[in-house]
């Protein structure tokens, strides 16, 4: 496999592939008919999937650092270049946003009925932002991606959406770039630096990874950068957007945002914030804030989740609890942490992603969310329950799927050094059961009495060509995650070397000094 | 100490032929094979099924032989599958019999998880215990399977039941035959989702759904503990592989904290499997499942994993008193406990699910008392007798609900009450389950005599050692095993009586319908009893196989052998810091004068109690009046169900309802839309200013130009 | 003579500057915004005569920026009057809140 990726040059042109072919699909898309426009836009983020499969084997995950690099000026005056890059943070990042993409317009099918093309365009717009977001290695070209995401998902919101979309996509909107100009301000800040420092103005990420900056400039940078993605996670109490969104957005536009738009906090996080303010990150009260937020967000949105009557709003509140499992892992700041984060944001992709997915199709069916409503559907819908049943074990992280091995590790890394807020954070492995136990049986369980649910029809084709890889994924992952853990330790490692380094060198910094002002004063006398 | 005692075994090892696993891994895989055969059939029949509904009716089965083919694979694979599984493990028992192997035959078979500082394989361990074990899962198991053909064969269910069962065996062998804490994690939430759609099985009644639910969720509470201590072993030995933790745990000290906080909270996941205070209230509920699944989850198996975690963990608690006197001290009030809720059930299945509560308590009393290799045995004895229980009352059941049916009745088939006289209609039956109800009330020489008599013994014995940490600790414990086990007799005597004695209270129509259960359904009634019998005769103490009771040369001291060199380790870390055992009870007496004492009693018991209970005028369940003072407490079971709902579920609801309409709704959303709002009204305010009027305008213009002027030049 | 222009040049531009403050007549105070941008041309020019060339340059543009501020200007007072029959400017009230 890799000699034939070899052979069509795949690593050169693969990366830019990925985000232009979406874009040139938004072209396709609105060129076709209505009728046909979804099967394009299927078809064609198929074979962007496709495409983006090929980087599991060319992949090399010998290498810690960002390979398959390429960069092109783009403005040169402000040192701004179109540079992509990828490494084993952002390779299953960008599969995942490959697959829930194609995934989620395979679900839309039936669910969209008016102004079609446009919604496939803003998809496949949307698909390419956030590989952008992924593959950029300029903070440039990161925050124009960054915030090109939001303009599809605030009209996939507001005029796919439900009865309280235009709230809902105001809110998640202003949310969300109310937190990002705080992150602009706090890059055009690092470039300053950089510009004082090299001469000229750039935004090249390798580069700004060599700004030495002072304590007090990392944390405010920190602060800056961490309020933009603590908004997108979202970490708690920033987090009310989300179930509004998830509730009011269509089905597709809950799978990507869960999936992916999510993972941009928690991958921003990874790839900036640690690298880029290493002094800060450590920073006990930076530390200790961010994993009691974390701890919070996952038992608050546990208790939160179970008292739910509408299902999407339920699941979208796991949501929340699920990334507060991420940013525990992250701050563990151990090898251990960071890839169990890194596999629980898989996992919640997948699994939280389905769950979606299989709440649409029942509120297709049903037209309604309301839990109380059904009751006793596995009896008319058994591989319906089965899929449900599935998907809904791998949240709450049975072992065997893919929510154990990330649930896991996370915990077992942020036991190394925080042992009270682990304990409690593994409150949330009673709390997950707590929420999703009784759904589950309210809506499949119990005595089939509504003549309406009677009715309601099983999987269809469609829909279990749709459910089968998620499932079948949760499960691989579940038993075999070792393929995905390898490539992702070198480039964690690195990580966490950078920031230990920091540790290191800011010690050795400040005996510097200390020495020189010895010094200085030796000589005074 | 320790580190001779190591090398010294290993040197045998090297002269001695080494043990050859075969096919161990098909003993697990086979199961998987039956549960994706029969799940896949389940869903293809689930949707034709399916159809029915949807029209409004039920699928139709067809009576006796005319199954539809739904029925006819699930048949033969289900238990066939665990046959062969428990041939291939005998093999693995014989040659494993005919060497000796001291160290853990690990096989591993893939990398399961690898991060940069912990790594976890897919492997399985094979030793002395958990070929036991496996041994006990598939045989059992097999039995069981052969049982559920003929009592859920006019169940629509079928495949799917039988797909359930044989994913609960593929996680049950993963739990016992796993070679790292995780991986026995594993095995352990498996069983629990298991059990869950088992105990739910029928899940359109709201109440059965209940039950698994409730299983579930308070055995993950347990599963916290479970992980919890696996992230602080994680801590102290950088690895949660079984072999090298244990070497290295005899660097630990004596007593010291961590260890004693690792055990106890993997005693939480412990109390939470196997149903002991205060997590024991989910196992009354799991009886809401079909009969043989409570035989084969909730009495033989899975419910003793608790037991085998400890054992497996018997170095860690050997190095922990106090872990090992909650242990106990748990173990022995939850026997006491659940035994005088016993004594006032009148659901069948309700009484025999208290008995395994406490049956389970005396196992953890034996291991909280370092008997490590006496509470496997009488998790092993407690196998079979309480499996040939629980089938013996789903044979009634069976019978019972058939009857019921045909006649239209809607009594409770499972009601004790509605029954009485049974043992002119099912012979068989009725005579399998005295076997059990001696087995269980440990009177000689029935398989539990040997291991519960052992389990109370060695209470005393550890009580009186030289160095024991809480001695009269040990002496309340020895007297309330006692005790217990004359309960113990009691209750179960009552349930004989009323269930097979007596005058019938079924109604005459409804008698008409009584018939024993077919030869699918007694075969398996038979074998186990035959080993509730003998099944104790593997492990008699040396004290006394000396006298009468030891029945010469049929028995033997086997099983304490065959544990040692998975107990050692344990019982030298107790020896070098307690001291001997003592050879005498509190009270004076040794091993047999008790061991004839409680045999003595035991059978005064079931006497006394027979008559007594048969002289009693049972009425039938509707007539039956409400129990009053004392009676009703245990009839209502201490009413812990209550406490709970009220200390626990409720205030946790209704936190979560503030959290989310307070907190949520009105605090932080509160303070969003206030921030939307502010933005409104200021600029409202602003708005203000914006007359419409050009001339203003150009005036506020002008003003404004001519203030900037003068300020730049002034 | 710098000075007589400048003087001239703020005279008129304070005459352009009252009438658009003080006239309701959108035409009338169109012409005074034109009297204005020619004040400032004149000392654009007067100043050119001191400082180069760049003054008379400006001028040109100012002139161009007039000449089309005229047409659109004036345009939209006639689809005003056509409107409202009038173009007193205390009727333009549509761009209020």
């Amino acid at each position: 496999m890799t000699a034939l990726l070899d052979s069509i040059g795949y690593s050169g042109w693969v990366l830019h592939t990925l985000i232009w072919m979406p874009i040139l699909g938004i072209g396709l898309v609105l060129w076709a008919d209505e009728q046909r426009a979804k099967y394009v836009a299927f078809w064609w983020s198929a074979v962007v999937l496709i495409l983006s499969l090929g980087l599991w084997w060319a992949f090399d995950p010998t290498v810690g650092g960002i390979q398959m690099e390429s960069a092109t000026p783009w403005i040169k005056s402000w040192g701004v270049s179109y540079a992509l890059g990828i490494d084993g943070i952002s390779l299953f990042m960008v599969m995942l946003t490959t697959f829930s993409a194609s995934i989620s317009i395979l679900a839309s099918f039936n669910y969209i009925q008016n102004r079609q093309r446009p919604f496939y365009a803003l998809m496949l717009m949307l698909e390419a932002g956030v590989v952008g977001v992924f593959l950029a290695t300029d903070l440039f070209l990161f925050y124009v991606f960054f915030e090109l995401t939001l303009v599809p998902m605030y009209f996939i919101v507001g005029i796919w959406g439900g009865a309280r979309r235009i709230y809902a996509a105001i809110k998640f909107f202003l949310y969300t770039a109310l937190g990002s100009l705080l992150m602009l301000v706090g890059i055009l800040y690092l470039v300053y630096r950089a510009k004082t420092l090299l001469g000229a103005p750039t935004f090249a990420y390798a580069e700004l990874l060599q700004v030495p900056l002072s304590g007090t400039e990392q944390l405010w940078l920190f602060g800056a950068f961490a309020l933009a993605f603590s908004v997108k996670i979202p970490v708690f109490p920033l987090h009310t957007w989300l179930p509004d969104a998830h509730v009011e957005a269509p089905t597709s536009g809950s799978v990507i945002l869960a999936a992916v738009l999510l993972k941009i906090g928690t991958y921003g996080f990874l790839r900036f914030l640690l690298p880029l303010f290493p002094v800060a990150a450590q920073h006990p009260v930076v530390v200790n804030t961010m994993l009691v937020l974390a701890v919070i967000g996952i038992i608050y949105t546990a208790c939160v989740a179970a008292v739910q009557s509408d299902a999407k709003k339920l699941v979208a509140y796991t949501s929340v609890a699920h990334m507060g499992f991420v940013v525990l892992g992250i701050f563990a700041l151990n090898v251990n942490g960071l890839q169990g984060g890194l596999v629980v944001m898989i996992s919640h992709g997948i699994s939280t992603g389905a769950l979606f997915l299989l709440l649409g199709m029942l509120s297709e069916r049903r037209h309604t969310r309301e839990i109380e409503e059904f009751g006793g559907i596995a009896r008319v819908a058994p591989w319906f329950a089965t899929a449900f049943v599935v998907t809904a074990l791998a949240s709450i992280g049975l072992p065997g799927t893919s929510g154990f091995v990330g649930e896991f590790l996370v915990l077992l890394g942020a036991f190394e050094d925080h042992k009270g807020l682990a304990l409690t954070a593994t409150l949330g492995v009673i709390l997950s059961a707590y929420y999703m136990l009784p759904m589950v049986q309210r809506i499949f369980f119990n005595p089939l009495e509504k003549q309406e649910n009677r009715e309601i029809r099983d999987l269809s084709k469609r829909e279990i060509v749709i459910l089968a890889p998620l499932c079948a994924l949760m499960i691989w992952i579940g038993w075999n995650p070792t393929p995905l853990l390898e490539r992702m330790e070198p480039s964690v490692r690195a990580v966490i070397e950078r920031v230990e380094g920091a540790t290191i060198e800011a010690r050795a910094r400040v005996e510097d000094e200390v020495n020189e002002g010895q010094i200085v004063d030796d000589g005074q006398e | 100490m320790h580190t001779a005692l190591v090398e010294g075994g290993q040197a045998t090892v090297d002269t001695a032929a080494q043990f050859e696993p075969f096919f161990p891994g098909l003993i697990i895989l086979l199961p998987l094979i039956g549960f994706l055969i029969n799940g896949a059939l389940a869903l293809k029949h689930a949707r034709v099924s399916a159809a029915a509904v949807r029209l409004g009716g039920e699928l139709d089965l067809g009576e006796g032989d005319h199954r539809p083919e739904t029925h006819t694979l699930p048949s033969y694979v289900g238990p066939g599958v665990m046959l062969a599984a428990f041939l291939i493990a005998s093999v693995n028992f014989i040659r494993m019999l005919s060497v000796e192997l001291h160290e853990p035959h690990v096989i591993e078979y893939w990398t399961w998880i690898a991060t940069g500082t912990f790594t976890v394989d897919a492997a399985i361990q094979l030793d002395q215990l958990s070929i036991l074990m496996t041994m006990i899962v598939t045989g059992v198991g097999f039995l069981i399977h052969v049982f559920s053909v003929g009592y859920m064969s006019d169940d629509g269910g079928y495949p799917r039941y039988f797909s359930y069962l044989n994913l609960f065996i593929f996680f049950m062998l993963v739990l016992v035959m796993g070679a790292s804490y995780p991986l026995m994690f594993v095995g352990w939430e498996g069983v629990g989702l298991c059990s869950y759609l088992l105990i739910g099985f029928w899940f359109s009644d709201r109440e059965k759904s209940d039950a698994g639910k409730k299983a579930f969720i308070v055995n993950r509470i347990g599963d916290f503990g479970f992980l919890i201590a696996m992230f602080l072993l994680f801590g102290m030995f950088g690895t949660l592989d079984f072999v090298p933790l244990f070497s290295e745990a005899d660097n630990l000290e004596y007593g010291g904290s961590l260890v004693t906080a690792v055990t106890l909270f993997l005693f939480l996941g412990a109390a939470g499997k196997s149903a002991q205070i205060p997590l024991y209230v989910w196992l009354p509920d799991a009886m809401a499942g079909p009969t043989p699944v409570s035989a084969l989850i909730h009495a033989a198996t899975m419910v003793t994993a608790g037991v085998y975690l400890v054992v497996r963990s018997s170095v860690l608690y050997a190095l922990s008193p106090i872990a090992s006197a909650t242990v106990a001290g748990v173990g022995v009030f939850t026997a006491l406990f659940a035994a005088t809720i016993a004594l006032k059930q009148n659901d069948i299945k309700k009484v025999l699910a208290y008995s395994t509560v406490s049956q389970l308590g005396y196992m953890f009393l034996g291991v909280g008392v370092g008997a490590y290799a006496t509470g496997i045995f009488h998790l092993i004895t407690h196998a079979f007798f309480k499996a040939l229980l629980f089938l013996g009352a789903g044979a009634v059941i069976h019978s019972m609900h058939r009857s019921l049916h045909r006649t239209n009745d809607h009594q409770d088939p499972q009601d004790m009450r509605n029954m009485g006289g049974l043992k002119a209609f099912m012979p068989i039956t009725w005579g399998t389950m005295w076997v059990a109800t001696f087995a269980i009330a440990g009177i000689w020489p029935f398989a539990g005599f040997f291991s519960k008599d052992e389990i109370i013994w060695q209470t005393a014995a550890f009580g009186g050692a030289a160095r024991a940490p809480y001695p009269a600790l040990y002496q309340v414990y020895w007297v309330i095993a006692l005790g217990t086990a004359i309960l113990t007799a009691f209750y179960m005597t009552r349930m004989m009586v009323m269930t097979f004695h007596g005058s019938n209270r079924t109604g005459v129509e409804e008698a008409k319908h009584l018939y024993e259960a077919p030869p699918v359904m007694w075969l398996p009634l038979m074998a186990l009893a035959v080993l509730s019998v003998v099944g104790g005769w593997i492990n008699v103490p040396e004290a006394l196989r000396e006298t009468f009771i030891g029945l010469g040369p049929l028995t033997s001291e086997w099983l304490h052998r065959w544990l040692e060199p998975v107990t050692e380790q344990a019982h030298h870390i107790q020896e070098f810091n307690l001291g001997e055992v003592a050879e005498q009870a509190p009270f004076g007496g040794g091993e047999v004068t008790w061991a004839v004492i409680s045999t003595v009693l035991a059978l005064a018991t079931v006497l006394t109690s027979f008559h007594l209970v048969i002289r009693k005028n049972v009425r039938a369940a509707a007539e039956d009046p409400e129990l009053s003072g004392f009676s009703k407490v245990l009839y209502h079971k201490w009413y812990v169900d209550e406490v709970y709902d009220r200390l626990i579920v409720q205030p946790l609801i209704r936190t979560s309802r503030f959290c989310w309409r307070v907190i949520d709704a009105r605090v932080i959303d509160g303070i969003v839309n206030g921030v939307g709002w502010a933005a409104r009204g200021v600029g409202f305010i602003v708005s203000m200013f914006q007359t419409g009027t050009v001339n203003t305008y150009a005036l506020v213009l002008t003003i404004g130009a001519l203030i900037i002027l003068g300020v730049s030049v002034f | 003579m710098i000075n007589e222009a400048l003087v001239l040049s703020s005279l008129l531009f304070v005459l352009g500057t009252f009438g658009v403050l003080v006239r309701r007549n959108a035409i009338i105070m169109f012409l005074c915004i034109e009297l204005q941008l020619n004040a400032v041309n004149l000392a654009f020019i007067a100043f050119s005569r001191l400082m180069g060339i760049d003054g008379q340059v400006f001028v040109f543009f100012v002139m161009t920026v007039a000449a089309a501020e005229a047409a659109v200007g004036l345009a939209i007072i006639i689809s005003v009057f056509r409107h409202y029959e009038t173009v007193n400017v205390d009727n333009f009230k549509l761009l209020r809140w």
